[in-house]
C-alpha cells in the first residue's frame, strides 16, 4: 500500500474505517484531561480576588465558546472541500459537524448567562459578544434545518455548503466583537499577540479543559460521521459487511 | 498541587456561588450525556433498520 494522502480517505469506507479507529482514542483522552482539568480547575486553583468562586465557570465557559468558534470554522471548511471537489465525504464530516457545534454554542451561552448574572448582575444583555454568539447558534440550527428540509442528500450538501459558508464571517465577528465595540463582555484574558493576564495555575486548568472538550468534539464527530457514512451509503456493497447479519438464513430474501 | 478546599461544605458551595458553577458544569454535563444518548439511539435505529431491510 502506497502512503496515505488526503484523498486516502476520501472513499467513504476508508474514513469509516479511520473513524472507527480514532473514537475509543479521542474518548479516552478526553475522559482523562477532563478528570485532570477538574481536579486543576474546581480542586486546586485559588479563588480568583475580584469575582470570589464564580469565575470557576471559566473552566467550562471558555473552552465551549472557542469550540463553538473552531467546530464552525471546521464545518464550513469541509463543506466548502464538499462543494469545490464534489467530495461526499468531506460534505459528511460537516454534517457530522453541525449539532456538536450548536450543542457547544448553546454550553457558551447558558454558563455565560449564569456566569453574567453574579458578576453582571443580569443573564443577558445585547451585546456585541454575545449577540454574535447567538447569531453563531442561530446559524448551526439554520444549517442543521436547511440540510433536514431538503430530501436529496446531494443538493442538501451543496445548499448547506453555501450557507455554511457565508455564516463563517460571523466567527472573526464574534472574535474582535470586544475590542470593535464597547461591550459589556471583557477583552481576552488570552490571545496569541500578548502574554496571558491570568494565574499561571488558572490557564493551565483552562487550557486542559480546552485540549479535553477538543478531544471530546473529535470523539463525537468521528462516531457521528460513522453513522452518517452508514445511512447515507446504505445502498453500497461494503456498507454490506458492517451491517447485523441475518438472524436465521432463509428469512430473508 | 494542593487542594484549595479546607472540606466538602465548602466545595458544594462555592462561596455561596454554587448555583452558578454547578449549574454551568452540570448543564454542560448533561449536554454531553444526552449527545452521546442521541448517538446510541441513532445507532440503534439504524441497526433496526438495515435488520429489517436486510
Amino acid at each position: 500500500m502506497n502512503r496515505p494522502t488526503w484523498s486516502y480517505f476520501a472513499a467513504p469506507q476508508r474514513f469509516y474505517a479511520l473513524c472507527g479507529t480514532l473514537v475509543p482514542w479521542c474518548f479516552a483522552i478526553a475522559v482523562a484531561l477532563t478528570v485532570y482539568g477538574l481536579y486543576i480547575g474546581l480542586g486546586v486553583a485559588p479563588t480568583d480576588f475580584q469575582q470570589g468562586e464564580s469565575y470557576r465557570i471559566i473552566f467550562i465557559h471558555v473552552p465551549t465558546a472557542w469550540t463553538a468558534m473552531v467546530l464552525y470554522v471546521a464545518m464550513a471548511f469541509w463543506a466548502a472541500v464538499g462543494l469545490i471537489f464534489n467530495a461526499r465525504v468531506a460534505a459528511m464530516l460537516a454534517q457530522a459537524i453541525a449539532p456538536t457545534g450548536a450543542l457547544m454554542a448553546f454550553l457558551a451561552l447558558w454558563t455565560g448567562a449564569l456566569w453574567g448574572k453574579p458578576t453582571w448582575g443580569t443573564w443577558w444583555v445585547w451585546d456585541a459578544r454575545l449577540t454574535s454568539t447567538l447569531i453563531l447558534l442561530f446559524l448551526y440550527i439554520g444549517y442543521m434545518s436547511l440540510r433536514a428540509a431538503i430530501e436529496d442528500e446531494r443538493r442538501a450538501d451543496r445548499a448547506s455548503a453555501v450557507l455554511a459558508i457565508v455564516g463563517v464571517v460571523n466567527v472573526p465577528i464574534i472574535y474582535f466583537s470586544v475590542k470593535w465595540w464597547n461591550t459589556l463582555h471583557q477583552g481576552a484574558s488570552v490571545s496569541l499577540t500578548k502574554s496571558p493576564t491570568m494565574a499561571a495555575i488558572m490557564l493551565q486548568g483552562m487550557l486542559v479543559m480546552a485540549l479535553a472538550l477538543w478531544a471530546y468534539c473529535f470523539a463525537v464527530v468521528f462516531a457521528r460521521a460513522r453513522l452518517v457514512i452508514l445511512e447515507r451509503e446504505r445502498g453500497a456493497a461494503w456498507t454490506r459487511e458492517h451491517l447485523p447479519q441475518p438472524h436465521a438464513a432463509g428469512l430473508s430474501p | 498541587m494542593n487542594l484549595y478546599w479546607a472540606n466538602w461544605s465548602d466545595f458544594w458551595a462555592m462561596g455561596g456561588y454554587g448555583l452558578y458553577v454547578w449549574g454551568s458544569f452540570g448543564v454542560s454535563a448533561l449536554v454531553i450525556a444526552l449527545e452521546l444518548w442521541s448517538l446510541r439511539q441513532r445507532r440503534n435505529a439504524l441497526q433496526s433498520h438495515l435488520e429489517a431491510s436486510s
